[in-house]
C-alpha cells in the first residue's frame, strides 16, 4: 500500500507540474487580460503545492 | 507579441508571484515556527519515538519524549498531548509538566506533539490562525496552531474508505490521518499509522501502565467534560471524576470505551497491550461549527456569542456563558484531572505508587494562568531547551 501511495503521490504531482504549465501557457496566449488574472488566481495554489507549501 | 501585452502580463506575472512568494513565506514559516521547551528540573532523560520504531526516525513524526523519572520505583504514566493539534490545552499541559513537574515516585513520559505532522498545518478552509502566544511575565511563548489530520504534504492520498486495521472497521476517509483513528497502528502503514504502531512499542517496551490522551472538544459534541476510559480503567475514572467534583471545584464526567468503535486510543490502546488508557476532554469553543470569528483571541478566551446562542437553543452538550472557557481553565481541569487520577491510581495500586510534584493544578491556573508556569527559553542554560 506504502508503495502504491508513493506512486500515486508522484503521478499527482506530475499533473500538478502538467497543468501548472499549462495555465502559464494560456496565460502567454490569452488577449483577454480578465483571464490573465484568472489564470495567476488559479496558478497559485498549483505552484503552491508543486514547492510543497501547502 | 505585442509590446503593451507582454508589459501588461509581466506586471500581473508579478503580482501572482508576490501573492505566491508571500504565501509561501508564511505556510512555510508556519510549518517551521520553532517551539522551545525549558527542561525543567525534573526531567531526566529525552529520547525520540523513532527510538523505539526505526521507521519512524527522522520522519516528521519522530517526537520527542521527555522522561521523569522518580527516586523511587512505581508505575509508568504516559501522557500524550498533541494527538489533535488544533486542540491547544492537550499540548500546553504536557508542556507545563516538562518545565515544572518533579516526580518523587514513579516514572511520567510525556509527549507535547504526538502527531507533530498535524502541528505543521490547519484545516484547510477553516480561516484558522497559524500560531498562538500565551502571555507570560518574559513577553510571550507562540505555538504553532496545528489541525486534527496530519499534514497532507506528509501523508496523501487519503483512500476513498479508510478500512481500519486490525479490525476491518469503515471509517471516514480523511481519518487515515486522524492519530485517535489509527490505532493501535501498523509497522507498514501510512506515517499516522507507523506513528501509532510506534507509541504501541514504546508502550511495551516501557511496561507504562498507564495511558492519558488529552483532548479538547466543541460544545455541540456530545463527548465533552469527561474522561473516556477502557473497561480496565472505568472503575478508577469514575473514582476521578467524583473526587474533582468534590475537591477541584468542577464536574468531569466518565464514560466507557465503546467497544466497537475502532481506531481511537482509549480502546486500543487497552486492548493491546497491558496499559490501561484513558482519555480527557475539556471544552473547546472554537471547534464549534457555530463558532464566530475563527480568531487567535477566539482560540484563548473560548468566548463566542453564536456558540453562547446554540446553547440558549439547546444545542449544547456543555454550558457557556459570556465567560467563556479561557485556556487556563481547559488547562487546569486537565491538570486536576491527571493529578487526581495519580492520586486514584495509588489508592488502586499502593504497591507501585506514582508520587508527583510542582504541578499547578484548577484554582493555581485560574489565579496565575497558564503563560506563569512557562519558563523563558533566552534566561534557561542553552543545553536544556529543546525544540518541538
Amino acid at each position: 500500500m506504502d508503495i502504491l501511495n508513493s506512486l500515486i503521490s508522484i503521478i499527482y504531482y506530475v499533473f500538478v507540474g502538467y497543468i501548472a504549465l499549462l495555465l502559464i501557457y494560456n496565460l502567454a496566449k490569452s488577449k483577454n487580460w480578465k483571464e490573465e488574472i484568472l489564470y495567476i488566481v488559479i496558478l497559485i495554489p498549483f505552484l503552491l503545492r508543486l514547492f510543497r507549501l501547502k | 507579441m505585442k509590446k503593451g501585452d507582454i508589459i501588461r502580463k509581466s506586471l500581473l506575472g508579478l503580482c501572482g508571484l508576490a501573492i505566491f512568494v508571500l504565501s509561501g513565506i508564511r505556510f512555510y514559516q508556519h510549518r517551521h515556527l520553532p517551539e522551545p521547551v525549558v527542561l525543567g528540573e525534573g526531567v531526566t532523560a529525552v529520547k525520540k519515538l523513532g527510538d523505539y520504531f526505526p521507521d519512524i526516525k527522522g520522519t516528521i513524526n519522530d517526537c520527542n519524549l521527555y522522561f521523569l523519572e522518580g527516586e523511587e520505583p512505581g508505575a509508568t504514566l504516559l501522557i500524550l498531548g498533541g494527538t489533535h493539534p488544533e486542540e491547544p490545552a492537550g499540548r500546553l499541559v504536557p508542556w507545563l509538566l516538562v518545565e515544572n513537574a518533579r516526580m518523587r515516585k514513579g516514572r511520567l513520559i510525556l509527549v507535547l506533539s504526538a502527531n507533530r505532522s498535524a502541528t505543521t498545518v490547519t484545516r484547510p478552509s477553516g480561516a484558522y490562525p497559524t500560531d498562538f502566544t500565551i502571555p507570560t511575565d518574559w513577553g510571550g511563548q507562540t505555538f504553532r496552531m496545528g489541525d486534527r489530520w496530519s499534514n497532507p504534504l506528509d501523508q496523501w492520498p487519503d483512500p476513498e474508505v479508510y478500512i481500519h486495521y486490525p479490525s476491518g472497521q469503515n471509517l471516514a476517509y480523511v481519518d487515515i490521518r486522524n492519530l485517535n483513528r489509527t490505532w493501535p497502528g501498523r509497522a507498514n502503514g501510512t506515517i499516522t499509522e507507523q506513528t501509532c504502531y510506534a507509541f504501541m512499542e514504546l508502550i511495551r517496551e516501557e511496561k507504562v501502565d498507564l495511558v492519558i490522551d488529552l483532548h479538547e472538544a466543541e460544545l455541540q459534541y456530545p463527548v465533552i467534560n469527561t474522561i473516556v476510559a477502557h473497561d480496565k480503567g472505568l472503575e478508577m475514572a469514575t473514582l476521578v471524576s467524583m473526587m474533582l467534583s468534590d475537591m477541584e471545584g468542577f464536574s468531569m464526567g466518565s464514560e466507557f470505551s465503546p467497544k466497537n468503535l475502532h481506531g481511537l486510543s482509549h480502546r486500543e490502546i487497552g486492548d493491546h497491550s497491558d496499559a490501561i488508557s484513558l482519555l480527557f476532554e475539556a471544552p473547546e469553543p472554537f471547534l464549534d461549527a457555530t463558532r464566530g470569528i475563527t480568531s487567535r483571541e477566539q482560540l484563548l478566551e473560548g468566548k463566542d456569542d453564536f456558540v453562547v446562542k446554540a446553547g440558549k437553543h439547546g444545542l449544547l452538550f456543555a454550558p457557556i456563558d459570556e465567560n467563556g472557557w479561557p485556556i487556563k481553565v481547559r488547562v487546569g481541569r486537565h491538570t486536576s484531572t491527571i493529578l487526581q487520577t495519580m492520586e486514584c491510581w495509588n489508592e488502586y495500586y499502593p504497591d507501585k505508587e506514582i508520587l508527583c510534584e510542582n504541578v499547578p493544578r484548577y484554582a493555581d491556573l485560574i489565579e496565575n494562568g497558564v503563560g506563569y508556569y512557562l519558563k523563558d527559553p533566552d534566561k534557561a542554560d542553552p543545553d536544556n531547551v529543546i525544540y518541538e
